[in-house]
């Protein structure tokens, strides 16, 4: 191949990947201004008449209590599993008295909102996604068009706000019955102090830990909740789009909620940094 | 001279700025009566429908509906609006979780909030039973009915507010001879029941169009192609028209045979 060939290939290789990279980006700007456009829709209609009380409470009794078990269940071996680990590292250090507070400062701030949003996105988000999208392709969507109720006042907006609502409520239940599963392990199989197990978790953790893990909960519910409905709202193609669009709604959802979490955590340091500094 | 329910006017639409699937097509559509639009697969057909229903909106052109314009509506007011039609759509598109009787509830309980519950199980009753289900049925959910006993759910649904339009989207599709005969029965008994309904039938069936139909629109390329009576059809000139017309007949006569020898066999 002589130098002008391989120029000409690199410089086709390199224009084709340019234009598909273009192509994505645009793609995905596009993507995102149509579901920042659903999503603000959304939460106005929540705030608009009729009110959708009974669908709020039918959404929040699935989302938030048929999690409960699974959440619950998660929760305990989470905790039980953290504080065995961290007290065979901590062990090395002679410092598994500090194993309660810091299994307590994780699932607050991290593993408690995170999890729970993980656990409710694939269960509750999965369940919006595939039944939103079935009621596109049956038309039962259209239907409610046609009789002159907002498909997304009705639908949409009730499930974002059930979502958003008990999200902080699911993590308090993971925390709680996390610390659980970590007092067990440390209390009754490794035998450590019950006294400096509470003590030490008294002086570590604040307020702030527990009430940032409830706002990142509440977060990740508003996110999870407008991926998956707005996937399964847009569904096309029959019962093959409703099986991508819950697979698209809950891969999303997991991704977004990991990355938001990241930004989320950052965004609360600077928050609370600024705040003692104001208060000083 | 007839009133007009619906009128169309110079209505195009294209979805990729290329190919117009309405091509400046011009309909009025009588009120009170039964109007039957058929066409060939893809001559948009749905199309004007969804239009019609201001579910979409259309390139440029005007829809008139009940003497207003409907294409420069607000959503609000067309939200509002939208409770004057009624519409039976292909498969019913009943709520799967709702038993027959809370479906056609189900808009009486969001826009006649007036009325007091008991006086709207009333009215859903008698709906069903207008459209000819048994009481035993109500009480069923969609997965539990056959393909006629969801129509008949549909029905009592789309007239359940007393819609001034009914619209009928394509509603013997995919469904055996016994069966379309039933629906078009339906359609007409539901509109001598009804008077003064304008009814909408998009259809494929060109038998059944000429069995309950007051007035025939055939579309072709996005543009109408004849508006007449069922007689006009049968004597029209028009290749196209001729051609439907014998392909038509000769489907049910086939389908006819076919249902003979199922009976013979039987």
């Amino acid at each position: 191949m002589s130098y002008l060939e391989a120029r000409e290939r690199f410089n086709q290789t390199f224009d084709g990947a340019f234009l598909w990279l273009f192509k994505r980006l645009r793609v995905f700007i596009i993507q995102v201004g149509e579901i920042s456009g659903f999503a603000s829709k959304s939460i106005r209609l929540m705030f608009s008449r009729p009110w959708r009380i009974q669908e709020l409470f039918s959404h929040m009794e699935f989302v938030g209590n048929q999690s409960v078990m699974i959440i619950s269940l998660s929760a305990v071996f989470t905790g039980m599993a953290l504080a065995f680990q961290l007290f065979l590292g901590f062990k090395r250090l002679n410092a598994s008295g500090m194993v309660g507070s810091i299994v307590a400062l994780a699932i607050f701030r991290e593993l408690g909102p995170v999890l729970t949003g993980l656990i409710v996105a694939a269960r509750a988000g999965g369940a919006m996604a595939a039944r939103l999208g079935t009621m596109r392709v049956t038309e039962q969507i259209d239907a409610l068009e046609v009789m002159g109720i907002d498909p997304l006042q009705y639908l949409v907006s009730p499930r974002i706000l059930a979502s958003v609502l008990v999200m902080p409520l699911l993590c308090g239940v993971f925390d709680f019955i996390s610390m659980i599963g970590s007092w067990t392990i440390c209390i009754h199989l490794l035998e450590m102090d019950e006294a400096q197990y509470w003590e030490r978790i008294n002086v570590w953790i604040k307020a702030s830990d527990i009430f940032q893990g409830l706002f990142k909960a509440a977060l990740f519910g508003l996110f999870f909740s407008i991926i998956c409905t707005h996937r399964g709202y847009n569904t096309k193609g029959g019962a093959a789009g409703v099986g991508s669009s819950t697979n698209r709604g809950v891969v999303l959802s997991m991704v977004m909620i990991i990355i938001i979490d990241f930004f989320a955590t950052n965004l609360i340091k600077i928050f609370l940094d600024w705040k003692e500094v104001l208060l000083r | 001279m007839n009133e007009i329910a619906i009128n169309v006017s110079e209505l195009r639409k294209t979805f990729d700025g290329k190919d117009f699937v309405l091509n400046g097509l011009n309909l009025s559509i009588p009120k009170g009566k039964i109007t039957v639009i058929i066409g060939f697969s893809g001559t948009g057909k749905s199309v004007l429908l969804k239009h019609i229903l201001g579910l979409l909106k259309p390139t440029s052109g005007s829809i008139k509906v009940l003497n207003e314009e409907i294409t420069t509506m607000t959503m609000e007011h067309l939200t509002k609006f939208r409770q004057r039609y009624g519409m039976l759509f292909q498969y019913a598109a009943l709520f799967d979780d709702l038993t027959a009787l809370e479906n056609v509830l189900f808009p009486l309980r969001e826009h006649r909030r007036e009325i007091s519950l008991p006086q709207m199980v009333e009215i859903a009753k008698r709906r069903l039973l207008d459209a000819g289900l048994d009481e035993k049925h109500f009480g069923k959910i969609p997965s539990e009915m056959s393909g006629g006993m969801r129509k008949r759910v549909g029905l009592a649904r789309a007239l359940a507010l007393d819609p001034e339009i009914l619209i009928y989207d394509e509603p013997t599709t995919g469904l055996d001879p016994v069966l379309t005969e039933m629906v078009d029965n339906l359609i007409a008994s539901t509109h001598n029941l009804k008077k003064g309904t304008t009814s909408i039938v998009v259809s494929h069936d060109l038998y059944a169009a000429f069995r309950i139909a007051d007035n025939v629109a055939m579309l072709d390329a996005g543009k109408l192609l004849l508006f007449g009576t069922p007689e006009d059809f049968l004597h029209s000139d028009i290749e196209l028209v001729k051609r439907f017309v014998t392909k038509g007949v000769h489907r049910k006569v086939e389908s006819q045979a076919h249902e003979k020898l199922e009976m013979s066999r039987e």
